[in-house]
């Protein structure tokens, strides 16, 4: 069978969930060959044998850390002179999608980002995105070269099928412009205990209708209620109330899980182009009128400094 | 000596508005009004604040697309670019992302850059890969995705807000900067710049002018090709209630039917 390449998204050996995401649709199409790079690199051998890793490629060396995207890149290279695999899969995160797409151009390939499901063609995988702000869903193959896709979190389900995962390590041979852009510092993102923005199974997000960043914390608490991540409107980051990092929509992140409930969100194109593809949406909003409840399975006009809270305590009530 | 810095900027159809595709696949244009990417808003400030700052320095706004692509570059003058690069040519309609980063790269080129600086995504495409794509074929460092970006000498700095961590970056120019709408608000066009605009040279180039071979662009010469677009359907109306003093429980009910708790 043929194998697949699939880019392992990992911190210090920790495998980020929508690498195993990739796993699960790298094995429609073959065999997948991981490639892991950077500290940690080989500790990642074993979780990734569990969900179908056939074999492991390992590179560790300063230059992963100490300079952007390009010795990643020369690495991901390698492993496909290596492997000459039937395509290559990468997780959509901004620096996979940097390195997917350096990677087509030098060995010839077309490219398809944010691909929100992949199966088997007969001229290669056909890829799923959803596009205009999730107004289309557009299937698309790649004509030339290698078929290179990155694929948003949540597209797959993670499935255990134990393989081989053989560790072999992978020689890397930098390039003259891997050490261009320098990493001068680093200051690591403080967790909050809860799960990634992309990555969560339920987000509860605020809103211009929070009115201010001390307000955050009843969504804050809704979300630990029900395990959840927290996200933000644009309008809430732009006032400075919660962290960029966790804004939802075009310019922020998009995120597409079982279950979205949007606090004091009107619901303008550019959010809902982060969010619409949820499972289930639930809205609490004072405006009748607002557009996000044009996308709802159930919406309260109500103010949510009422509702939110009360909700909080019926969950928790229930959870005993 | 002077800073040349290119924008490269993109006309795209208005995210407000229905954009619909046409019958061979790409985006029918004429359905819709189409403008300056806002993304692309913020990396036409950025080179501008970082004209003001440098000694001698001349900001060349760039994009490729229709006729009315020109549009974009106007407002971009306003802005108070000094000059405009519009590559247009029949043969360019339905080029892929790897096209439009040949075509970018060979145009930058021929203007003659020491900073490129894009906007982090374009709004109708979104995949956010061009700027790195640039850094490649032009064989120069990229330094992408900044949040804060500044030019000291011949050495670009910015600050990158990454997934897991954030980063401070550097490197020497020639360099690809790509800005993210935490750059900085976009300044409006003043009235005087909007007349200025007017003024300011916008030259025509076409694939010939770039030596591009038209078979290495356009929807044939793309690497990618869309086989199916389906309008998402229209999602089922949902349940909307008043909140009387129990929405909260009211809500929490239907999460609990839908077995969220």
């Amino acid at each position: 069978m043929a194998e697949v390449l699939v880019y392992v998204d990992h911190v210090d050996g920790a495998v980020r969930k929508p690498t195993l995401e990739l796993l699960t649709l790298a094995r429609r199409i073959g065999d997948p060959v991981a490639v892991a790079l950077g500290n940690g690199a080989a500790d990642t051998a074993s979780t990734l044998a569990e969900h179908g890793a056939v074999k492991v490629l390992t590179a560790d060396a300063a230059e992963f850390a100490d300079y952007l995207v390009v010795p990643k890149v020369d690495a991901l290279q390698a492993a496909f002179g290596q492997v000459s695999p039937a395509a290559v899969l990468v997780p959509s995160s901004a620096e996979g999608k940097e390195i997917a797409a350096r990677l087509a151009v030098r060995v010839g390939s077309g490219i398809v980002t944010d691909a929100i499901d992949l199966e088997a063609g007969d001229g290669g995988p056909v890829a799923t995105q959803s596009v205009f702000a999730a107004a289309y869903t557009t299937k698309s193959r790649i004509t030339r070269g290698t078929p290179v896709i990155t694929v948003k979190p949540n597209s797959a389900p993670v499935e255990p099928a134990p393989a081989a995962g053989t560790v072999e390590e992978l020689a890397v041979t930098f390039c003259e412009g891997a050490t261009g852009t320098k990493v001068v510092a680093r200051t690591p993102r403080e967790s909050t205990g809860r799960p990634e923005l992309t990555e969560a199974a339920i987000v509860v997000s605020g809103g211009r209708g929070v009115n201010g960043a001390e307000n955050f914390a009843i969504i804050e608490a809704l979300a630990d209620s029900l395990g959840a991540a927290v996200g933000a409107s644009r309008a809430a980051v732009d006032a400075g109330w919660y962290p960029h990092s966790n804004q939802v929509g075009q310019t922020g992140k998009s995120v597409s899980p079982q279950l979205y409930i949007a606090s004091g969100i009107s619901g303008a194109i550019q959010h809902r182009a982060g969010m619409q593809t949820s499972k289930t949406i639930v809205a609490v909003n004072k405006d009748a009128e607002a557009p996000i409840f044009d996308l709802v399975d159930y919406g309260i006009v109500g103010d949510l400094f009422q509702v939110v809270p009360q909700l909080t305590e019926a969950i928790k009530a229930r959870k005993g | 000596m002077s800073l040349r810095i290119v924008v490269t900027v993109k006309y795209v159809p208005d995210a407000t508005g229905d954009r619909h595709f046409a019958d061979d696949l790409t985006l029918d244009r004429d359905d819709v009004d189409g403008l300056l990417s806002e993304l692309d808003e913020y990396a036409v400030e950025q080179a501008l604040q970082i004209a003001e700052d440098a000694d001698g320095a001349e900001v060349t706004v760039l994009t490729v697309g229709p006729e009315d692509a020109k549009d974009a570059l106007r407002k971009a003058l306003s802005m108070g670019a000094d000059k405009a690069v519009h590559v247009e040519d029949d043969d360019l309609h339905g080029t892929d992302i790897i096209g439009t980063s040949l075509v970018l790269a060979k145009a930058i080129e021929k203007a003659g850059y020491d900073l490129v600086i894009s906007g982090m995504a374009s709004t109708d495409g979104t995949a956010g890969v061009v700027p790195a794509l640039l850094a490649e074929r032009l064989g120069v460092p990229q330094v992408t995705l900044l949040s804060e970006v500044s030019v000291d000498g011949s050495t670009v700095k910015g600050r990158r807000d990454g997934d897991a961590a954030t980063e401070q970056l550097e490197a020497s120019l020639p360099a690809v900067v790509s800005v993210t709408d935490q750059s900085g608000e976009a300044r409006y066009p003043s009235f005087k710049g909007i007349m200025a605009a007017k003024k300011k040279p916008v030259q025509s180039w076409d694939l010939s002018d770039l030596e591009i071979d038209a078979e290495e662009v356009g929807l044939a010469g793309a690497w990618t090709a869309v086989e199916s677009a389906a309008e998402r359907p229209a999602r089922t109306a949902g349940t909307i209630v008043k909140d009387e003093g129990e929405g909260g429980k009211q809500l929490a009910e239907f999460l609990a039917s839908q077995k969220f708790i």
